[in-house]
């Protein structure tokens, strides 16, 4: 019998209940020996739910899936040892690209660390580089604070994965909670620039307002500031009358459908984003990081511009490209603050020479850059996402990708209207991250028609999680473009190493229509482009979990491209385009 | 070389929570971004407070050193970070044990050398010394250079501790 004033609760039950408290509904997980304490206590209550992954990566993986499609922190529960090192890719992954994730991680009891104790590893030591901060809780008084912090840290600022990593002797020890703190938290160390400097603002105003050839590059970060930020860059954009081209993480922050969108910039981004970027003489950059991806060669990137660049993260700016205006702060701050000083001041834009630019700007769309050799006899992989799009526009659907060529026409074809419908690792570039996030976006959105669109190649790296749609019923959607290789390393093989296409031609695949049946989900396939839309119509209507093998052009390669080491303005349009294919030594060392 | 591209090296105060892992997690953050750490000092400064303060020399191009105060400063336990080299005037100071082995007339200069350089006898023995030496690096290195020619046998360096002039905190 406990004495009243004895605290009676255990670090497990402390953990569920912090859980709670911090508004968790769903953890993904794989159970061990060290987390035994949380499941028993995941056991005896009813507000989280748990859903079983098959593997820790894609527990990860579902988690970024629903955080990313519903703004909240995703959370992840793994054992120790193998649980913990099998989550790392997936802790990375969400770095890249800033997702909020908290990860708990068990260990081996406090008196064992240290001992090469059985299922033990060093996570703190192997995640300090791959999250934005982790925690050893070493005393369970300790628990519930360093719970509260942990999600503080993972949805502030920067958004990013933080892991707690919880010794299974301070599971079991008890000790009365800890509440989390009522107001905002101040944390003693850390705290994140929202607030934009007001004097920036002006500036920033007064040089959009001056800009001839202005270009909006707006990134992942609108999207991490919430569903309004994306509607502020769309007024903010609609007020200039400015050209706006979007990142692979920032797709959905601005209409695909409005005239002034340029689609998406970068490696495979279209011909008018890419050559307004080049030839801008204001770029607006707002929540987007100059990745390499996006700039192509540094010496030569948008070499007459004057560059703003706002971002939550001071270690962003200057990072790889100088700027003339940093802004530090939230998307949705700054964005605000500039319509609030642009409507005030009114500024006039010079308008003949926002005609030209847009004149200018046409003739690069005229190019139609996306263009591609229909075909009646084989299905091209552009015409299925085509087609696919054309029956799920009108559904409320969101859409995962893998890596790869599919993921890169997939950002092409697919048009996202709205912010958080559209899940891909950018950064890390995991394959294998579609499918498990497909699973966490649906766990979010029960009714949504959610779909991953997939290679073979990397459908193959989580395919185990079949058995978690089946468990659940998550009727999630794998759309494969089966081209029967890798296809995006077939491509630089093509164009960088003379058309040695060394191991990435995919030997002995799985017939994927019984792979579907063997894991009680629904199989199809489809190899002619005539019956093409009754295979996706099909696809939609079941209420399974869903493959569609659908057999594509196995040669087809991902146009435009802007070769390794080439700058925007040598963008390769298709595959006829060879006289300027010759990359660089330089470039050849890049990937 | 053009000015953005010219290597230099700064000294840089970085007050953090004095927690597991912290030394680790700044160590990892110049390894893994590849940057140079030329000396690195650290200690608990602030015990009330739980605070350290670490103590770094770096080389790099200034596009590079703006980009590890920025790092640095991103980590979560990391109250402040201080550019001392373009903050204003600072000092810098090092400490080093030198142990010195000799007989006769190589002693006897090696003590006349340590007493012109202020360096204390810490240790004695008939056929040895150990010298305390303090100042900036600068001159630690020309008495250990000296020292070379009169027996030196073993050196400890502390690495460079620096504080800004005047009476303003970090």
């Amino acid at each position: 019998m406990l004495k009243p004033e004895e605290p009676a609760t255990t670090g497990a039950d402390l953990l569920v209940k912090a859980l709670i408290d911090e508004e968790v509904e769903v953890v993904f997980g794989y159970p061990g020996g060290a987390v035994l304490p949380i499941y028993d206590s995941l056991f005896k209550q009813n507000r989280l739910r748990h859903i079983l992954v098959r593997h820790e990566q894609a527990a990860v993986h579902a988690a970024e899936g629903y955080a990313r499609s519903t703004g909240k922190v995703g959370v992840v529960l793994v054992t120790s040892g193998p649980g913990a090192t099998n989550a790392v890719t997936g802790l990375t992954d969400a770095l890249m690209d800033s997702i909020p994730i908290v990860c708990l991680t068990g260990q081996v009891p406090t008196h064992l660390i240290g001992n090469d104790a059985f299922q033990e590893a060093d996570t703190t030591g192997i995640t300090r580089p791959c999250t934005k901060h982790n925690y050893l809780v070493k005393a369970v008084g300790d628990l519930a604070r360093s719970v509260h912090e942990a999600f503080y840290v993972a949805r502030s600022g920067r958004p990013g994965p933080v892991v707690i990593d919880l010794p299974k002797d301070v599971l079991m020890n008890k000790h009365e909670y800890v509440a989390p703190p009522k107001v905002a938290v101040t944390h003693k160390s850390y705290r994140p620039q929202t607030q934009p400097d007001p004097k920036k603002i002006e500036q920033a105003v007064e040089m959009i307002a001056n800009a001839k050839r202005p270009v909006f590059y707006a990134g992942g970060g609108i999207i991490n500031a919430g569903p309004k930020a994306s509607k502020l860059l769309t007024q903010l954009v609609h007020l200039t009358g400015y050209p706006v081209t979007n990142t692979l993480m920032g797709l959905g922050s601005f209409p695909a459908s409005d005239k002034q969108f340029l689609g998406m910039l970068g490696m495979h981004g279209t011909y008018e984003a890419n050559l307004a970027m080049h030839g801008c003489d204001v770029m607006i950059n707002i929540g987007a990081r100059f990745d390499d991806r996006i700039t192509g060669n540094l010496t030569k990137f948008s070499p007459g511009s004057k560059k703003i660049h706002v971002d939550i993260d001071p270690s962003s700016i200057n990072k790889n490209v100088h700027v003339d205006l940093a802004i530090v702060g939230d998307a949705g701050i700054v964005l605000e603050e500039l319509l609030k000083v642009w409507k005030a001041k009114q500024p006039k834009v010079d308008q003949k020479a926002l005609k030209a630019w847009w004149a200018e700007i046409e003739t690069w769309r005229a190019r139609n850059c996306l263009a591609y050799k229909p075909n009646k006899q084989v299905i091209k992989p552009q015409y299925a996402l085509e087609r696919l799009y054309h029956h799920i526009k009108d559904k409320d659907h969101y859409i995962t990708t893998e890596v790869g060529q599919h993921q890169m026409w997939a950002a092409q074809f697919l048009k996202f209207e709205q912010p958080n419908r559209w899940m891909t690792s950018g950064g890390l570039g995991t394959m294998g991250y579609g499918f498990p996030a497909a699973l966490g976006v649906q766990i979010a959105h029960p009714e949504a028609l959610v779909i991953d669109v997939a290679g073979e190649a990397s459908i193959l790296m989580n395919i185990q999680e079949l058995s978690t749609a089946a468990q659940y019923r998550l009727p999630v959607k794998i759309f494969v473009l089966n081209n029967h290789y890798m296809g995006m390393v077939r491509q630089w093989q093509e164009l960088l190493h003379g058309g040695r296409y060394s191991e990435s031609y995919s030997e002995s695949l799985p017939d994927f229509v019984k792979v579907a049946d063997a894991f009680g989900a629904k199989g199809l396939r489809c190899d002619d482009p005539a019956k093409l839309d009754d295979t996706i119509k099909e696809m939609i209507e079941l209420k399974h979990p869903v493959i569609v093998d659908v057999i594509v052009d196995e040669k087809e390669n991902c146009f435009p491209m802007i070769p390794s080491g080439a700058a925007h303005n040598e963008m390769l349009l298709g595959p006829d385009d060879k006289q300027s294919a010759k990359v660089s030594e330089e470039g050849m060392v890049l990937v | 070389m053009s000015k953005d591209s010219a290597i230099v090296a700064h000294t840089i105060s970085v007050l953090v929570a004095n927690e597991p892992g912290i030394l680790a997690r700044v160590v990892g953050l110049f390894s893994g971004r590849g940057y140079n750490i030329e000396s690195l000092t650290v200690a608990e400064t602030n015990a009330k407070e739980s605070q350290s303060r670490i103590t770094i020399v770096t080389k790099g191009t200034p596009m590079i050193i703006e980009q590890i105060k920025a790092q640095l400063d991103r980590l979560v336990p990391v109250y402040r970070v201080r550019d001392l080299t373009v903050e204003g005037p600072h000092i810098e100071r090092e400490l080093a044990l030198v142990k010195v082995k000799g007989v006769g007339e190589k002693r006897v200069e090696a003590l006349r050398l340590a007493d012109v350089f202020r360096a204390k006898v810490i240790d004695a023995k008939s056929d040895s010394f150990v010298f305390e030496v303090t100042g900036n690096t600068d001159k630690v290195q020309t008495f250990i250079g000296l020292m070379e020619g009169l027996g030196l046998v073993d050196v400890v360096r502390t690495g460079i501790v620096a504080m800004s002039r005047g009476g303003e905190a970090l």
